[in-house]
């Protein structure tokens, strides 16, 4: 027994050092939060401040600061950046995640025609890039008056999240044994109902880790952002980072806050659902 | 009970077409239309000083492929997906081999692994810029406390480092996943089969080599299948930390679509350019997903 730690040394060395230079930009980012723009501008390099405040939180969060100490932070409707982005994250999830589930219980339950042809032009679908279809598509937003509007956000991020949220659900629903369901089907329900009385009930968890791998998809989304939203009517958080950098000088704090602030959801989320997250994402691979 | 079979018969045939209908409907006018709409004006000569639409045929498309900044820029995009898939793969392995081992604090240590995951590539973007920024990043701050002056190296506007810091961003987000899934596919190994390879004198390396590596591989399809619907990701780092530049040294297939259709506002040349994106993006989704496919059927037999 003795020897097998001994042995295993190697392994939780490298374990160690490999977990310090992923967490070091994470810490490198909380602390930079924190102390001020000039302490952070400064050669020979202050590794240890001593001048450790929240101010850069307070001013984005709309608490007056005296703005000597402070960039431009005061002035980012981070406000706005919330509710576009929360608007646009949660009602795409849970937009996704019905239609998403519907799309699962047909590719996991029903063998049909095009049944693999369909799944993979999903796939693929999900796999053309934000920026190819940033051009098109505020074109076509342009046109239909949905430019510049979190309901136009919604929409395309109910597309981006619908293919993923069908494959893991699938496998989810998968899972499932087939005598609760054909129980039910001898019972006299129709395969309908016995979706919505025996497996629906079932698939709570799977759903919630669904949701949250779309919920971030959503929250993080860049490209596509970047072009179909101009003003504080739909910038989301992501989009509003680029307020911190000037021509000629950039607010490191600033944007470090506004950074850590929108980690904290995605953080808490991902603690929740961890192992349900790694069980959809695995299932494949132990169950064809 | 002959109408129960019937009417059963009839709702296996309506059932999946009414359930799949709300996807594809949205799925057709998020993405299908607007691709449509991009291939239609590939062909013609639009742009914001050109209104008038006329026909080029396929102009734009041998334009593009005379263009040097975009042949090297495609050449770059595919050495960069090479490099980036093929190290995240090893590393995953390899560091998710090594996690294996530690039996305390593994809830913590898979939460650390995980936090690259939660940022947005945008922020990861934002961060490797700055700890790469030549007079105050973290990087030359270490360098300057080891050599005790200052060490002004341009990571961000040096030829082959301005790549190379974006391909170390692009492997500090995306090899977490790969580590994560690992993990999971090697603590779901039998540990029977491990202690009879070592009660037959195999060493580390053998067991890893001969039975961890196999017994992964259908783990290994399906994070090579997520990774690849999300190569382009690579967008949001670059347009963050070089914009592609300087001088088109860091341009990616997908910075040009942006530079093209944004910043020239040359929209069809731009659509033509988005088309090329897709189709590379095809080929690496159908290569990966027809392996995932193909391993599930030789799993399932």
């Amino acid at each position: 027994m003795k020897k097998k730690h001994i042995r295993h040394i190697p392994s939780k060395v490298l374990t160690g050092i490999v977990l310090v230079l992923f967490f070091i930009p994470v810490l490198w980012l909380i602390l930079t939060s924190m102390r001020p723009n000039i302490e952070i501008n400064t050669r020979p390099p202050v590794w240890i401040s001593r001048n450790f405040n929240f101010d850069s939180y307070l001013a984005l969060l709309g608490f007056g600061v005296n703005p000597e100490r402070f960039a431009f932070g005061e002035n980012v409707p981070f406000g706005a950046y919330l509710r576009n982005s929360l608007v646009a994250s949660v009602a795409s999830t849970l937009l996704a995640l019905a239609i998403g589930t519907l799309a699962a219980f047909a590719f996991s339950s029903f063998k049909f025609k095009w049944r693999n042809g369909i799944f993979l032009s999903l796939m693929l679908a999900r796999a053309i890039p934000g920026i190819a279809l940033s051009l098109p598509l505020f074109a076509l937003f342009t046109r239909f008056g949905l430019a510049d509007r979190t309901f136009g956000l919604v929409l395309a991020y109910t597309g981006l999240n619908i293919p993923f949220t069908a494959w893991l659900m699938a496998g989810f629903i998968g899972e499932i044994p087939e005598t609760l369901s054909d129980a039910a089907l001898i019972d006299g329900c129709s395969k309908w109902a016995a979706f919505l009385r025996v497996e629906l009930p079932m698939v709570g968890p799977g759903m919630a880790a669904s949701g949250i791998f779309a919920f971030l998809t959503a929250w993080n989304e860049f490209a596509l952002a970047g072009v179909i939203t101009r003003t504080i009517a739909s910038k989301t958080f992501p989009v509003g980072l680029f307020d911190f950098t000037g021509e000629f000088v950039s607010d490191w704090r600033g944007m470090c806050a506004m950074s850590v602030l929108m980690l904290i959801p995605a953080i808490i989320f991902v603690v929740l659902v961890q192992k349900q997250l790694l069980r959809g994402l695995t299932l494949g691979a132990v169950k064809g | 009970m002959k109408s129960h079979l019937s009417s059963t018969a009839l709702e296996n045939r309506r059932l999946p077409v009414l359930l799949l209908l709300p996807a594809v409907v949205v799925m057709a006018f998020v993405v299908a239309f607007p691709m449509l709409y991009s291939l239609f004006l590939s062909f013609t000569n639009y742009t914001l000083l050109n209104p008038v639409l006329r026909f080029v045929g396929l102009r734009n498309y041998i334009n593009l492929f005379q263009d040097q900044v975009f042949l090297s820029a495609l050449g770059r995009t595919i050495l960069y997906i090479m490099v980036t898939v093929n190290l995240e793969l090893v590393l995953g392995l390899v560091i998710a081999n090594a996690m294996s081992h530690v039996v305390l604090g593994q809830g913590l240590i898979r939460t650390v692994m995980m936090m690259p995951m939660m940022f947005a590539p945008i922020l990861v973007g934002l961060q490797f810029k700055w700890i790469f920024n030549d007079q105050v990043g973290l990087v030359n701050n270490i360098l300057f406390e080891i050599f005790r002056r200052p060490i002004i190296i341009p990571w961000l506007i040096h030829k082959p480092l301005g790549f190379i810091t974006i391909l170390a961003a692009e492997i500090w987000m995306s090899t977490p996943f790969m580590v994560i899934i690992f993990l999971a596919g090697i603590l779901s190994i039998s540990p029977d089969i491990l202690d009879a390879a070592e009660v037959d004198g195999a060493s580390e390396w053998q067991k890893f080599i001969h039975i961890t590596i196999p017994s992964l591989s259908p783990f290994i399809y399906i994070a090579l299948a997520v990774r690849s619907l999300d190569v382009a990701r690579a967008y949001d780092l670059v347009s963050i930390m070089t914009g592609g530049g300087p001088a088109h040294r860091t341009e990616l297939i997908w910075t040009y679509v942006y530079r093209l259709s944004f910043t020239s506002q040359n929209f069809a040349l731009g659509s033509a350019m988005s088309l090329v994106t897709v189709v590379i993006a095809f080929i690496f989704t159908f290569y990966f997903f027809s392996q995932l496919i193909k391993a599930r059927k030789v799993r399932g037999k």
